[in-house]
């Protein structure tokens, strides 16, 4: 998008804004929708069930229907809660969802601004969804929720370490922050997951973690803690919860694709200058399906187990991955 | 130096019930808390109680079996066999051969669906939505097949004092079989979807140890306490109907944790497949009734009569007094010692760790407040 119309004309640079704002919320929607009917349709298919079939061919509309519900709900403020965060919680989480949309680079031309730091930019904007859980959790003055919120920042502090080691060693070798810059490194096929295979795991690994899917959802832990920090929410607010976690999922598996995975490198398309955001896509949503899978397969481990496994093989592991990466540089 | 912990300062409490996924039903458990752990543990009883014994003394004893299937709701056959079995031991009755042949094998079926189902919850209060799915689906043919007999799917009411109230056909005997040899392939994917599960035995491995000491001050049974190494079943301890007619193993773990409660359920359901299939060859002709008298009276005196639930020892004790209403009626069901564990059991767990517990506990909860 930054060279379609790059004319300079304040008029133009605005429309560019609009276009590119409409697009990234389409994403977000369009990708919490596909996700919300692939992870119910798939986990039918695990589970030997058909998933929803009622509404629409297959049930294609369900998550059309369950919006629709979502929003007629009513907002059910309980007694003694903060009222003010409570409302903003919700917003808190949702909203950084949407500005990472800002760098990420879908094609070569397809992307709204790329930023010398976009990946710090993208790691900022995302860790501000600890302190909605956290509010959240607070602000509903109940103890499940405070349970939940309170192993979510535990998780997603440990994690958020391995996950930055990990990166520095594709930094390392790239030298830049910016994320075109990091796909373009990775040109003709040179993806740094057959390079860095371990690195890899050990990235995917903390994404799970910090976007608290299965087998690290903690957070909501449903046996344990009901819903965890979601409890107390009920119409928009759960579904704002509901939608920031698919779109978190959703940045955390582009991330690593433009990491590991080549980003929109591919095949060559015809007007490969934006039809080569269908590989990142297509790689995008194969990460995607991956976690799915991982969540309706294994159970849920518990919380010093999770602490252990990033503190005692995680860290010291992407610990020992970057020096190595040094020394392999320096040689 | 004393910990907090210690000092039991900054404890909460939290209020895990009634209405609690991982309870299971009706159950509340206040919680002393201490950060994620659980300090002291204690069991409120009583929201699903309906007085099942003073209902038995105040009807006819034939106005009870109904009431007896919807004590534990996952073992509504046993409940049958053990109210009929004191009835009968009590006035001095004899079913028929294929009525207790038939009396076995519908027990087992009902057996196997709840360890089935504790099987498939199990795993879900681990966290893992799938197994559930897989077991209902075996469950779902025990149903089927018991419903076909029996004409309902959970709170049966089929036994009679003297037999069982509508006979077998082949193509109920056929079904079975086909259900056994389905059963057996099914197995082997059940060991590595969970047993094998790297995460699942990290969970439950190790996890509330109990040994035969504490688990005969609590008067524990079933397999929990096999688990721990000691093989009492009443259907080989103290052997009621036709079980003595079975070859049949009592499998036994020695560790005492979850772990060993879970590798020895699933062990039981080989056991009960193989009691299904010789109790299948050998079945009797002959009437499914036996001659009762129409009005029959309960005569003076007591009687005693247990059965294995798939929770552990089931007893019912009746004292009748000539009327046809029983003077007393005392029930001892295994639910509500194996829940008086856990306060023992569980102090200074993780919350998750607790969940573990009660999950392989196998608590029913309206058996529990009866």
């Amino acid at each position: 998008m930054s060279t379609v119309m790059n004319t300079g004309f304040l008029p133009l640079e605005l429309l560019r804004i609009i276009f590119a704002l409409i697009c990234a919320i389409v994403i977000v929607f369009g990708n919490a929708v596909v996700m919300g009917y692939l992870e119910r349709k798939l986990a039918g298919r695990f589970q030997r069930r058909p998933g929803p079939m009622e509404v629409g061919w297959h049930g294609i509309l369900q998550l059309a229907v369950d919006g629709v519900k979502l929003v007629g709900k009513q907002l059910i403020i309980p007694k003694q809660t903060d009222r003010v965060l409570y409302r903003l919680a919700p917003i808190i989480s949702f909203a950084p969802a949407i500005m990472p949309m800002v760098v990420i680079p879908f094609a070569p031309k397809l992307q709204g601004r790329d930023f010398d730091i976009g990946l710090i930019f993208i790691l900022a904007v995302v860790a501000i969804n600890v302190l909605a859980i956290l509010i959240a959790g607070w602000s509903s003055n109940n103890k499940y929720s405070l349970l939940g919120a309170m192993r979510s920042v535990a998780q997603n502090v440990a994690y958020e370490i391995p996950m930055l080691l990990t990166l520095l060693s594709v930094i390392l070798v790239t030298g830049t922050f910016s994320l075109r810059g990091i796909v373009e490194a990775q040109s003709g096929g040179a993806w740094f997951i057959f390079f860095m295979p371990v690195a890899f795991l050990i990235f995917f690994a903390a994404t799970l973690a910090e976007t608290n899917r299965a087998p690290f959802d903690l957070p909501e832990a449903e046996s344990e803690l009901t819903a965890g920090f979601m409890t107390e929410f009920s119409g928009m607010g759960f579904s704002l919860f509901f939608m920031a976690e698919y779109t978190y999922m959703f940045i955390a598996c582009s991330l690593t694709v433009i990491l590991f995975l080549g980003g929109w490198s591919g095949p060559p398309l015809p007007y490969g200058e934006y039809t080569s955001a269908l590989w990142f896509f297509a790689k995008v949503y194969a990460l995607l399906l991956t976690m799915i899978w991982i969540r309706w397969t294994f159970p849920r481990v518990r919380f010093d187990q999770l602490l252990n496994f990033c503190w005692k093989y995680l860290v010291p592991f992407s610990l020992v991955h970057l020096l190595v990466t040094a020394v392999v540089l320096k040689l | 130096m004393t910990t907090m912990a210690e000092k039991g300062e900054h404890r909460y409490i939290l209020n895990m019930g009634p209405q609690h996924p991982s309870t299971h039903g009706v159950l509340r458990v206040i919680l002393e808390m201490e950060g994620e752990y659980v300090m002291d543990p204690q069991p409120v009883l009583g929201y699903g109680h309906r007085m099942h014994e003073k209902m038995a003394e105040s009807r006819p004893w034939p106005n009870f079996l109904p009431n007896a299937a919807r004590m534990d709701y996952l073992s509504a056959l046993i409940y049958n066999h053990g109210y009929v079995g004191v009835v009968e031991r009590l006035a001095g009755i004899e079913a028929t051969p294929r009525a207790e042949y038939i009396r076995v094998i519908t027990s087992e079926l009902n057996r196997l669906q709840s360890h089935l189902l504790w099987l498939g919850v199990l795993v879900l209060d681990l966290g893992a939505f799938t197994p559930i799915m897989y077991t209902f689906e075996d469950r779902e043919k025990i149903l089927d097949i018991l419903e076909d007999v029996t004409g309902s799917r959970l709170t049966y009411c089929y036994m009679r004092v003297g037999g069982v109230v509508r006979d077998i056909d082949d193509k109920f005997v056929e079904r079975t079989r086909e259900y056994i040899s389905w059963q057996r392939s099914r197995m082997p994917m059940y060991d590595k979807l969970v047993t094998g599960n790297i995460i699942f035995r990290k969970r439950i491995e190790k996890i509330g140890e109990f040994n035969p000491d504490m688990a005969r001050r609590y008067g524990l049974t079933g397999p929990v306490l096999r688990g721990t190494g000691i093989p009492y079943d009443i259907r080989r301890a103290e052997p009621y109907s036709v079980y003595p007619e079975f070859d049949f193993e009592i499998p036994t773990e020695t560790t005492g944790d979850c772990m060993a409660a879970y590798l020895v359920r699933v062990r039981e359901i080989e056991q009960s497949l193989r009691i299904l299939e010789q109790a299948l060859d050998k079945l009797p002709a002959g009437p499914a009734m036996a001659k009762v008298p129409k009005k029959l009276k309960l005569p003076a005196g007591d009687a005693c009569y247990a059965v294995e639930s798939p929770r552990g020892e089931l007893v019912y004790h009746l004292t009748g007094d000539g009327s046809d209403t029983p003077y007393r009626m005392k029930i001892r069901v295994p639910s509500f010692s194996n829940l008086s564990l856990l306060p023992e059991l569980c102090r200074g767990m993780l919350l998750s760790d607790l969940c573990a517990c009660m999950g392989s506990l196998d608590l029913v909860i309206p058996e529990i407040d009866r």
